[in-house]
């Protein structure tokens, strides 16, 4: 068996064999502390950590080995081009040039990045180096994949290029440990996860799960400007479930989001703008902390 | 070498063969190798990575002895030659090029284990990619050092080199040859605890300016390179004594003109080059973890 860990502090969970495992918190909630003490490149105060059933700080190339790690901030070797990039990170795993040669070629066309190969790291986008730090997560051929916020910075286009990519990782049997403070991308690619904020856990189930627990089916956005939000909040009593107060606009949390609405307008308010949508990992973490991720 | 090619067309993409080909050793092989090697993987990358500057380094190595023979040996030796006749027993060129070669690499060393160093952790942080690999903090910090070993090695050679075809090594080639791992070793006495206080370094590092100016120039004047310690006053001649270039000087006039060094002096200079060299890699290692795993 491998592929799970039940990790420190009052942070306790499980990641099962193939699973797509995300956490999800704002910043400086110990995600990438987590992370970093999963590779037992982060020296640990205390607890019980185990990968593939080894303590990463007693056992740290032998867990590494197993892993591919995608930090936050992007670490290429700039004196280095994109393809060599790739070559001598596989020295690090004690990789033959025989094997890294076709390997890097192949994990160039996976980033798309075979046209740049001999380009220099300095000139690359930014997506561009993002997937190439990507690539080169994969040239051990990890079991587990390790992503802090795989995909801040980018433009949607290119967050939407590399979610593909996690897809087909995961497809082909791969794990996937995702931090996120992004309510899409934890949609999208996390099959369970755990909500943790200020070093703790908060909730954890899959997406939907946590969204029949932790909010309703739909939500109602209104606005009524900024000055009277607060005014009509009073009167919006009972329309639906539970109402969320933000600065711009007021969350009315209820089952049927057209029906509330009607009953909006039935009551004589009408918002400058209005829109019924289903409720999303933002309104479960609104509801869990009292305040929405990215603040 | 071979450019990687480029495919026109792309590839056709196997993601199982991107998460598991089955070409690759296992990974506990992958472990066990690094465990082994992983001081020359982490060295290979910061060769490669010097690669871009191969000619510039070639052509300093290569220049700077050039001068230096010319303008000490000739010119000023000269000079020397006809006022005291003989210095040590012999000419001045012969005396001089000996510890210009230990002085000069000592010098590089404190350039390449200092601001490099200072950026793998703050500017490029090139230590944190392979920090995530199989490789161990020590193990980066060890690599770093034997890239530079690699290159001062080169550095060495082709200032022996230069100092052969100048007549400068009348212990003849295969004896003087020995000025090349004396040059290395006092690089190393200096240089691998350069590298570890560099490690410690967190602000701009404008303590390197002033380990310039006074410790490596001192070094390189009144560390018996251009007259014999014994010529200085005894209250200065200290500065000689723990000083890795005199140590180093002293072998290295041993190798390239059997200069008098008693054989206590030899394993005294040999002790001392040895013991910093350890006791800055013992440093350099503890100092990386701590720092790269915080």
């Amino acid at each position: 068996m491998y592929g799970d860990f039940a990790a420190v502090d009052s942070i306790d969970f499980e990641v099962q064999p193939g699973e797509s495992f995300g956490l999800l918190g704002p910043n400086g909630a110990g995600k990438s502390t987590t992370m970093r003490m999963i590779g037992g490149t982060l020296d640990r105060s205390g607890g019980t950590l185990q990968v593939l059933g080894m303590d990463p700080a007693e056992r740290g190339p032998e867990v590494r080995a197993h892993l591919g790690v995608i930090p936050q901030q992007d670490n290429l070797d700039e004196e280095l081009r994109v393809r060599d990039n790739l070559v001598m990170y596989g020295r690090y795993f004690g990789l033959p040039r025989s094997y890294l040669g076709p390997k890097a070629d192949e994990l160039l066309a996976f980033a798309q990045l075979e046209a740049k190969a001999t380009a220099k790291v300095g000139d690359l986008s930014g997506g561009m180096k993002r997937r190439l730090t990507i690539a080169r997560g994969l040239v051990n051929e990890p079991r587990i994949l390790l992503l802090d916020e795989p995909t801040t910075g980018l433009d949607p286009q290119a967050r939407h290029i590399l979610w593909d990519r996690l897809f087909r990782l995961k497809e082909a049997g791969t794990t996937l440990v995702v931090t996120t403070h992004f309510m899409d991308e934890a949609e999208q690619l996390c099959d369970r996860l755990i909500v943790v904020d200020k070093g703790r856990i908060m909730a954890h189930g899959s997406p939907a799960q946590l969204i029949r627990e932790h909010s309703t089916r739909e939500v109602v956005e209104v606005r009524f400007g900024s000055e009277r939000n607060a005014q009509v909040v009073a009167e919006l009593e009972g329309v639906g479930v539970r109402n969320e107060v933000l600065p711009d606009r007021i969350l009315i949390y209820t089952p049927d989001g057209e029906g509330a609405l009607e009953e909006i307008t039935r009551r004589g308010l009408h918002p400058v703008t209005s829109l019924v949508r289903r409720s999303s990992l933002e309104d479960v973490f609104l509801r869990l902390t009292g305040r929405s991720l990215v603040d | 070498m071979t450019e990687p090619q480029t495919r026109a067309g792309g590839v056709e993409l196997d993601t199982n063969r991107l998460a598991y080909s089955g070409r690759a050793p296992s990974h506990a092989v992958m472990a066990e190798r690094a465990r082994r090697l992983g001081v020359w993987y982490y060295a290979e990358t910061t060769l490669r990575g010097m690669r871009a500057y191969f000619w510039p380094i070639l052509f300093y190595s290569v220049g700077q002895p050039l001068l230096y023979m010319i303008a000490m040996g000739v010119g000023l030796g000269t000079l020397v030659t006809r006022g005291v006749g003989s210095v040590d027993g012999v000419d001045y060129l012969t005396f001089v090029a000996p510890a210009l070669l230990v002085s000069t690499v000592v010098m590089s060393v404190s350039g390449e284990l200092t601001y490099p160093v200072m950026g793998g952790f703050k500017w490029h942080r090139l230590y944190y990619g392979p920090l995530a690999s199989a490789v161990s903090p020590g193990q980066i910090a060890l690599g770093h050092l034997l890239a530079v070993v690699i290159r001062f090695v080169l550095q060495s050679a082709i200032f022996w080199a230069v100092m052969v075809a100048f007549g400068a090594t009348p212990s003849g080639w295969s004896t003087s040859l020995l000025v090349i791992p004396i040059g290395v070793l006092s690089a190393t006495a200096f240089g691998a605890p350069l590298q570890a206080y560099a490690a410690s370094v967190k602000d701009e590092g404008l303590q390197f300016a002033f380990i310039q100016r006074f410790l490596v120039m001192p070094m390189f004047l009144f560390a018996g390179t251009f007259f014999p310690l014994s010529v200085m006053p005894v209250y200065l001649q200290w500065i000689g004594w723990i000083s890795p270039v005199w140590h180093g000087t002293q072998l290295a006039r041993l190798a390239t003109y059997g200069a008098d060094v008693p054989l206590p002096m030899v394993l005294l200079h040999l002790s001392f080059l040895l013991g910093l060299t350890v006791l800055g890699m013992v440093l350099a290692v503890r100092v990386y973890t701590r720092r790269l795993r915080s």
